[in-house]
């Protein structure tokens, strides 16, 4: 065994490499953090909010990207929260320690890491091959895909904290499952579900590859559903690959805005997270 | 929580009705059943459509797709193998990168740091996972492609260029764009992840067995070493299978530094591309019904694949330990 004064010396080098590694990775998100406000601020000017993508040269700005962006999330949103909420549920108060339970457990799980690109590819196969071309829907589809595995884990999470003997309870006084799920269980873990949901909010903001091949982008106005529509991360992606000066520059704003909201977002969910625990 | 509050007022309400579930009830639960199934089916689904549209460039090309190193769109001949290996040499160095600094990390949380900035120095390093795919892109793009082709790559490729066999990772004009920049890039957006379950695990550690070691004199890192580490080590390697996952299927970042280029090559500072990256770029310029359309399918249907496996295997590793 080496001598106690070189197994202190170990400890103490090993402290503070550790120590520099956490410091490495704090600096690295305030590098990040540094690179979007000072380059995203200076470009952010009420004509961002104002103006429809245009020309390299006509000061365009985001305002289809960002409303198209919130229709589609907005629209994941109220497809995936319903279904994800009941099969978290499923999860929960059904599929414990049964065997379909495990099995859904485990494909939910592979659904929540698989890359996002191929949730797009198959929405793409799904939607937009058959029904002739990009739409905002196979957008929203491919989204709430994403949505789904999210609220799904969160849900299960907070409704295994609610105590037995509160559904007990209720089953006691001939209170019949669904009111029990839906008036007692749901009611307790209410503050933990809608953190899933803000987290999959977040999540559903944040990502480019699934939109790529299902609501494509769209450089003029367009509310509509059927037609190809605009979204903040493609138009980042699409900016930010220009040559462009001024579209680099919106490519920054959008990016703030973005990181911004998904940060936000993230805080938020984290702070009520600690609150319950 | 406020759940004991109201849910007295609810089993007030409740004891006042009648029994209302002969039908409502058998609803309910027939709703809670098919969504869990749909869940189920959603997944089959997706490999499903995947490999049927990759189907007709297997067809052709045959079993030699995996592996051919050809991708020429104007001959119409495609392999996965070039993208293939791209996918694995970024993520593998990923995680080789990530791996050191996560056990420094978890060490760090959960031995080092003093109570108070725990949390919040744990939070910050979870937000690193929060920042999304294209903003990692980005930033790699403007900022980090320029100092690695300036200050990392010309010393690198005089110093270690020459040595034989080890050289042959570091050939090549200083491009910045790579391999190497993609592997790092991915590294810092995997970290959080490993991090944030090596340090669930770590926390499982009984402290009895730590306080052991302790007590017969062990050093802290010592504890950490040869206690807490192995006690969590097939969830530890769960975890690092988890960050290879991700990496592996990681688009918009490494589309924006991996440099795109569909040629094979050793070297950590030659242009490369993914499954993922190639998808991303080439989609575009593929029409339905083309046969590009379908290789580029059939790519996404091989990246599911070893997602899959890898995901699968990770979950096992640490499902099995935190549950067991």
């Amino acid at each position: 065994m080496a001598s106690l004064a070189r197994r202190r010396a170990t400890d103490y080098t090993v402290k503070a490499i550790s120590i520099g590694f956490a410091g490495l990775s704090l600096v690295l998100l305030a590098w990040i953090i540094w690179t979007l406000l000072s380059r995203g601020l200076p470009a952010l000017g009420p004509h961002v909010f104002t103006r429809i993508t245009l020309p390299p040269g006509a000061g365009g700005g985001l305002l289809n990207a960002i409303v198209g962006s919130l229709i589609q999330i907005g629209m994941a949103l109220v497809i995936g929260t319903p279904i994800g909420l009941m099969c978290g549920t499923f999860l929960a108060e059904n599929g414990r320690g049964t065997h379909i339970g495990n099995v859904v457990r485990f494909v939910n799980d592979v659904l929540l890491s698989a890359p996002s690109i191929l949730i797009g590819l198959f929405v793409y196969q799904l939607l937009v091959v058959p029904f002739g071309g990009f739409s905002g829907w196979a957008g929203v589809v491919a989204l709430a895909i994403l949505v789904i595995p999210v609220v799904v884990r969160t849900t299960e999470d907070m409704l295994a904290l609610v105590p037995i003997g509160l559904r007990e309870a209720a089953f006691a006084l001939g209170a019949p499952q669904w009111k029990v799920v839906t008036m007692i269980t749901w009611r307790a873990a209410r503050a933990g579900i809608t953190t899933g949901i803000l987290l999959a909010l977040a999540r559903a903001a944040g990502e480019t590859a699934p939109l790529l091949f299902t609501s494509l982008g769209n450089n003029g106005w367009s509310l509509n559903l059927n037609a190809p529509m605009a979204s903040l991360p493609i138009a980042i992606y699409q900016y930010a690959a220009s040559p462009f000066e001024d579209w680099v520059a919106l490519a920054w704003a959008g990016a703030l805005l973005i990181t911004a909201g998904v940060l936000a977002l993230n805080i938020v969910s984290r702070l009520v997270l600690a609150k319950m625990k | 929580m406020d759940a004991t509050l109201s849910g007295a007022q609810t089993v007030k309400g409740l004891a006042a009705a009648k029994p209302t579930g002969r039908i409502s009830d058998p609803l309910f639960v027939g709703l809670l059943w098919a969504s869990g199934i749909f869940v189920l089916l959603l997944l089959g689904l997706i490999i499903a459509m995947l490999f049927e549209g990759g189907l007709p460039a297997l067809r052709e090309f045959g079993i030699s797709f995996l592996w051919s190193t050809t991708w020429n769109p104007v001959t119409e001949r495609f392999g996965a193998g070039v993208m293939v290996f791209g996918t694995l040499f970024s993520a593998v160095i990923a995680v080789i990168v990530a791996l050191p600094l996560s056990f420094g990390i978890a060490f760090f949380l959960t031995e080092i740091a003093p109570g108070p900035l725990r949390r919040p120095i744990g939070v910050a390093i979870q937000l690193l996972a929060a920042i999304p795919s294209i903003i990692y892109g980005m930033w790699g793009f403007f900022i980090v492609v320029p100092l690695i082709a300036a200050y990392v790559q010309p010393p690198l490729i005089e110093w270690l260029g020459p040595i034989p066999l080890i050289g042959a990772l570091f050939q090549g004009p200083p491009l910045g764009a790579g391999m190497l920049t993609a592997g790092l890039i991915l590294a810092l957006m995997i970290l959080p992840f490993i991090t944030a379950m090596f340090v669930e695990v770590l926390e499982s550690v009984p402290p009895m067995i730590k306080e052991s070691a302790y007590g017969v004199g062990a050093t802290t890192y010592e504890v950490y070493r040869n206690v807490s580490v192995p006690y969590g080590r097939s969830a530890m390697v769960g975890a690092v299978m988890l960050g290879l996952g991700r990496a592996l299927g990681e688009t918009m970042a490494v589309t924006f530094v991996i440099g795109n280029a569909t040629r094979m090559s050793a070297s950590l500072f030659a242009p490369g591309a993914t499954i993922a990256s190639t998808i991303a770029n080439e989609f575009p310029e593929a029409s339905i019904g083309s046969l590009k359309l379908q290789a580029l399918l059939q790519l996404g249907f091989i990246l599911f694949v070893i997602s899959f496996i890898v995901l699968a295997l990770s979950r096992m590793l640490v499902r099995s330990k935190l549950k067991g």
